[in-house]
């Protein structure tokens, strides 16, 4: 199979797509003649021309709120935001627009539309470009959540919405990028809404997403060598969540850590943490314990950035202390 | 409303007391918290108070009697209150444990048309007295776990342990473990749990499952037992490797339930002996025995060697991060193991001064539970009876306990002359589930180094 | 592999023509659409009625406001009647419609029949949003009407996106987009402005100047009170209208329309109204920002009594007939009051949780 970055695998995904169905555009700013401000659409503008690929002017809201105007007459717009944090400025088009149109029109106007871009903090960059948005937008109903956390996920779910007839927000992960996974030639499709055990173990679960995956990978190694067998559940999609991957893990494991980039307070987490309680209540065997980052905006110097920012270390610290090893 | 004053579970392995003296006459108003009698344990005499108020109506055990566990000794009631069905009733009530005021389970019901002993305890009346109506219950009593002197207070004012509704605090434990003691059968007010705060979780169950706690009488001894609830953070429990559960299950077999080895080794007693009496010339407030010297230089190795300070938990070995040094008094009626709680923290003068003080308790029997359990690590010391050299039997589940020997004065080769030195003899009883004859000799060298070396004790 | 999700490529997908919902319980059609007409008597006549009916039909929505059978919020477009009417006039079917918030008079002048729009504001499941958007939501998809949106100046941007997938199929559709001047100050408004030019995009962008943003005058609120010229920042057309006067907007309109469809340029037209009653329903129409006296003055140009002075001096209209088409539409709106007051509730069980997503399960 071969071997991508996960851009590459994003791509790829795009490219397929955009032959594919003719009523499928990406617009944003930089994705064409730049190729993408992260290089995510290169070679698409000569590929598909400057009315599939269109750069925008600096105006999130605008032109987030031009993909819901096309979506709403039937064209299938994947929206790039450059980051996430710029994302915010067109979050009315978002959430007010793009995932209410179908409820309150009654069922009239669906919303094919992809809102994507990266996600979460890369490295020092500070309080403003560094923040994992998915708990807002997965507090939506009328939208879809993915984080991919790896090259294959990013081909197979970004495939998956921009053919589903919801808006999906696509969250990919800034750190990413550059991660290589095998790749599935082709027609390889990640369903919304499942799941998948990325390594199994039997002493504990560690829920996890995005970019957390590879924290939640490593921690596993690590543990592994003290003997305790960790299974990491991806979640890959925030929402629809698959409480039924969850539970089933939880359910062997007695036990659960979840894992994520985002703050704590209504994280997505906090979601997990209620499902589990819900669905694995006689199974628990110790509580949830959580990890995420620091309960504050995203600091500039190294030092600080690294303490705030979710690690393996406080992952495996984690997983003992609900192991009841600390 | 009448209250039912019974024979508690004063210690955690009490099963029977014997009532010493009756502090209230029959006739006396009390108070609830008021003592009534002092009881004798199987280790210490304990206060027995009053779970109501009231007049002490009815007094049903004569000072000097033993009774087990659960045993109607005396009602407290109101003046014109009729008791006579209470009094009348069989010295062991039949109540259940109230799982809840007015709850008892159906089981427990009269199940046919016979008459009951007494009447049923109303569920107001259950509410008033339910500490001395659970206490009650026909088998062996739930183990009330003491609280460590240096656990915080934990629990909110609504935490079930603190309701003056519960009886013995409500055992804490993991929903799984509810699960599956439900489903296996296992009574979980009678495990100790492994987990924070004395929290029963799924281990603790499927051992005691494993080993039939259906039997009343035998969970005790095999449910892992850790003898105090300690905070989080206290220590840390190690998985079982493979080969470190060979080796627990072959020298089990080998040699009965604690595969016990011995080390044994000499230390020169003279820089102690020097700083005994350096310490006696500053006054009696700086008086130290030499076993205040060993208790000293065992916490501090101890402190060095978590591998030591260590439980054998069955399924995993905890090491202590704290450390809490037992040390076995001789009493008359046996052996009692009182202990220095983060004896590597206090000073030598403070050790002293405690040791006293237990020893003097631990004569005296006034030693509470909370006092005599929680050790990590034991000393043993029959030094001032004579005894040169000893082995001691390790108090499970500690890994280890020192057996001191006499001072005694030796020829001793000494850069080819003969010279005469203070000499003592140590033997450290080792658990080879735990410990290794490696790890148990470079423990004695620190202990040597520091008894050795008085000096790094005090600075 | 994901469910249907086949590789081959799709091809029936620039159709011009957009799918209609042929679900909706779309109550029967009457006859309030506009319809076009030749000659200049008829097309008077035409637009004298679409006015009537938009006005006897928010005075019934008052009227059910006050008997509790219309809830939330509820903004009146009476006195403003002549801008919908003259700009739908000039509309073909497949052009589209994107409004505020004010949209009543907007939706029944594009034709969405009035038992649709009052089942809607009644909360019936027979409206013409499932009962599910309300006043401030009236969305029709049989009429290109686009909604319906309820946060100030938002929709600019989905109508400036319309008009780009208008050019991505290249169709020659037209999309107008209505909204109060108020909005102009909005940052969605310049930024969409911005994007129509840019990219020469097929849209008409109608300020509805009634002078006040909810209590506020637009002297209050905005620099240049002359705001078509905002279009120049955009290097577009722009234009201020009398829009008390039905021709006036129906002549402005057909050239911005006819721009738009040849050209594909976009126009900024700027509608000169005003407001007769409050902004919604729980202020009055004069005493707090604005005087009785004010309100009396501009109340004489009502758009209806211009346009029948006009017909009345012509000899178009004789009283008699212009109460016979009162009535006509007077009896519209009873009929759509009495079907909306008479149709089931939506229903908790199959509605409350349907249209969230489009269900991609099968």
């Amino acid at each position: 199979m071969p071997v991508l970055t996960y851009r590459e695998a994003l791509t790829q995904a795009l490219r397929e797509e955009l032959t594919r169905d003719e009523r499928v555009f990406l617009m944003g700013e930089e994705v064409a003649q730049y190729n993408g401000a992260y290089k995510v659409s290169k070679g698409l503008l000569d590929e598909f021309g400057p009315m599939r690929i269109v750069d925008t002017p600096i105006t999130e809201l605008g032109f987030a709120g031009m993909g819901v105007g096309s979506a709403m007459v039937g064209l299938r717009p994947i929206i790039e935001f450059m980051t996430w944090n710029f994302a915010l400025l067109a979050i009315d088009q978002v959430v007010n627009a793009a995932a209410k149109m179908l409820y309150m029109s009654g069922g009239q106007f669906p919303m094919p539309m992809v809102f994507r871009g990266p996600n979460g903090s890369a490295l020092q960059l500070s309080a403003q470009h560094s923040q994992a948005w998915e708990s807002w937008l997965a507090h939506i109903p009328g939208l879809k959540v993915c984080t991919p956390g790896t090259p294959a996920d990013a081909k197979g779910l970004l495939k998956s919405a921009i053919r589903d007839d919801n808006p999906v927000v696509f969250l990919e992960g800034e750190m990413l990028y550059n991660t290589k996974g095998e790749v599935p030639d082709g027609e390889h499709i990640v369903p919304i809404g499942k799941a998948e055990v990325k390594r199994e173990g039997g002493d504990c679960t560690i829920v996890a997403h995005g970019k957390m995956i590879l924290v939640a990978m490593q921690t596993a190694d690590a543990l592994d060598k003290e003997g305790i067998a960790v299974e990491v559940v991806d979640l890959r999609t925030i929402r629809p969540m698959d409480i039924e991957t969850i539970s089933v893990s939880v359910q062997k494991t007695n036990r659960a850590v979840v894992l994520e980039e985002g703050w704590e307070i209504c994280g997505v987490g906090a979601q997990v943490v209620d499902f589990i309680q819900r669905e694995c209540f006689d199974d628990l065997d110790a509580p949830v314990v959580r990890v995420h980052q620091a309960d504050v905006p995203m600091p500039y110097a190294k030092n600080l950035e690294r303490a705030a920012k979710p690690d393996a270390a406080k992952a495996i610290a984690a997983v003992k202390k609900v192991m009841y090893l600390d | 409303m009448a209250t039912k004053v019974v024979m508690e579970a004063l210690s955690p392995t009490m099963e029977e007391g014997r009532l010493v003296k009756w502090l209230k006459n029959e006739g006396d108003a009390v108070k609830t918290g008021d003592i009534l009698a002092e009881v004798e344990t199987d280790k210490a005499v304990m206060e027995l108070v009053a779970r109501g108020d009231g007049i002490v109506r009815k007094r049903l055990a004569s000072e000097g009697d033993a009774s087990p566990v659960g045993t109607l000794l005396a009602v407290i009631a109101a003046a014109d209150e009729n008791i006579d069905a209470l009094v009348a009733g069989p010295p062991k009530a039949e109540a259940p444990p109230a799982e809840a005021p007015g709850a008892a389970p159906a089981a427990s019901e009269p199940s046919s048309a016979e008459p009951s002993p007494a009447p049923p305890a109303s569920a107001e009346e259950q509410a008033a007295a339910p500490a001395q109506e659970t206490a009650q219950a026909p088998t062996p009593p739930p183990p009330s776990p003491p609280a460590p002197p240096a656990s915080p207070a934990r629990g909110s004012p609504s935490s079930p342990a603190l309701s003056p509704h519960r009886s013995a605090p409500h055992p804490r434990s993991s929903p799984l473990a509810r699960r599956m003691a439900s489903e296996r059968g296992v009574e979980l007010a009678r495990l100790r749990g492994s987990g924070p705060g004395g929290r029963i979780v799924k281990k603790d169950v499927e051992s005691a499952a494993a080993a039939g706690t259906a039997r009343p009488g035998t969970a005790g001894t095999a449910v892992v037992a850790p003898r105090f609830i300690s905070r989080e953070g206290d220590y840390q429990d190690i998985p079982l490797t493979q080969i470190r559960k060979t080796i627990a299950r072959r020298l089990v077999e080998s040699i009965g339930p604690v595969p016990t080895f011995y080390l044994t080794t000499e230390l020169d007693a003279g820089q102690a002996a020097e700083m005994r009496a350096q310490l006696k010339e500053l006054g009696d407030d700086y008086k130290a025995s030499f076993n205040d010297i060993v208790l000293k230089s065992v916490a501090s190795a101890l402190s060095d060697h978590p591998e030591v300070n260590a439980h054998w938990m069955g399924d995993h070995i905890r090491h202590f991060n704290r450390v809490h040094v037992a040390m076995a008094v001789a009493v008359q009626e046996g052996l009692i193991t009182p202990v220095i709680f983060d004896a590597d923290r206090k000073t030598l003068v403070e050790i002293s001064a405690e040791a006293r003080q237990l020893a003097e308790k631990a004569r005296q029997r006034k030693l509470t539970p909370e006092q005599y359990t929680g050790g990590t690590f034991s000393v043993s010391n029959l030094g001032m009876l004579g005894i040169e050299e000893f082995t001691a039997i390790i108090n499970p589940p500690e890994a280890g306990i020192l057996a001191v020997g006499a001072v005694e004065a030796k020829p001793m080769v000494v850069d080819g002359e003969i010279v005469v030195r203070q000499r003592m003899r140590v033997t450290m009883s080792c658990d080879h589930r735990v410990i290794d004859g490696a790890t148990g000799a470079k423990f004695l060298q620190t202990v040597r180094r520091y008894f050795e070396n008085p000096l790094l004790l005090v600075i | 592999m994901g469910a249907g999700a086949g590789g081959g490529r799709v091809t029936d997908t620039l159709s011009t023509e957009m799918p209609t919902k042929t679900d909706l319980p779309v109550p029967e059609k009457t006859d309030n659409g506009a319809s076009a007409t030749t000659s200049q008597a008829s097309l008077r006549g035409e637009l004298l009625r679409s006015m009537l009916l938009q006005r006897r039909f928010e005075e019934r929505c008052a009227e059910a406001y006050a008997l509790g059978k219309i809830g939330g919020f509820c903004h009146l477009y009476i006195g403003q009647e002549a801008i919908s009417a003259g700009t739908m006039s000039v509309l073909r079917p497949d052009d589209y419609v994107v409004t505020s918030y004010r949209d009543h008079g907007q939706a029944l002048a594009r034709g969405i029949p009035a038992r649709s729009v009052m089942a809607e504001l009644f909360g019936r499941r027979a409206g013409c949003s499932h009962g599910k958007g309300g006043s401030m939501h009236l969305f029709d998809k049989s009429a290109n009407f686009l909604g319906g949106h309820g946060i100030v100046g938002a929709h600019i941007p989905l109508a400036a996106g319309v008009a780009w997938a208008i050019k991505y199929r290249k169709g020659d559709q037209v999309c107008i987009c209505f909204f109060g001047e108020a909005a102009v100050n909005i940052g969605a408004f310049h930024e969409a402005l911005n994007m129509a030019s840019l990219w020469s995009l097929p849209a008409v962008f109608i300020i509805e100047n009634n002078r006040y943003g909810m209590g506020t005058a637009i002297s209050r609120a905005t620099a240049n009170e002359d705001v078509s010229v905002r279009a120049a920042a955009y290097g577009m057309t722009g234009e201020s209208v009398d829009a008390q006067d039905v021709f006036a907007v129906r002549d402005a309109v057909e050239r911005a329309v006819a721009v738009a469809r040849g050209a594909q340029r976009p126009t900024l037209l700027e509608m000169r109204t005003y407001r007769f009653m409050g902004h919604s329903m729980s202020d009055a129409a004069s005493g707090t920002y604005r005087s009785r006296e004010e309100l009396e003055e501009n109340m004489k140009r009502d758009p209806i009594v211009v346009l029948h002075d006009l017909m009345r001096k012509d000899g178009e209209l004789s009283e008699g007939e212009f109460a016979k088409l009162d009535e006509e539409q007077k009896a519209i709106c009873q009929d759509a009051w009495d079907f909306a007051d008479g149709s089931p509730e939506p229903s908790v069980e199959d509605d409350l949780h349907a249209d969230v997503l489009v269900d991609t399960t099968s």
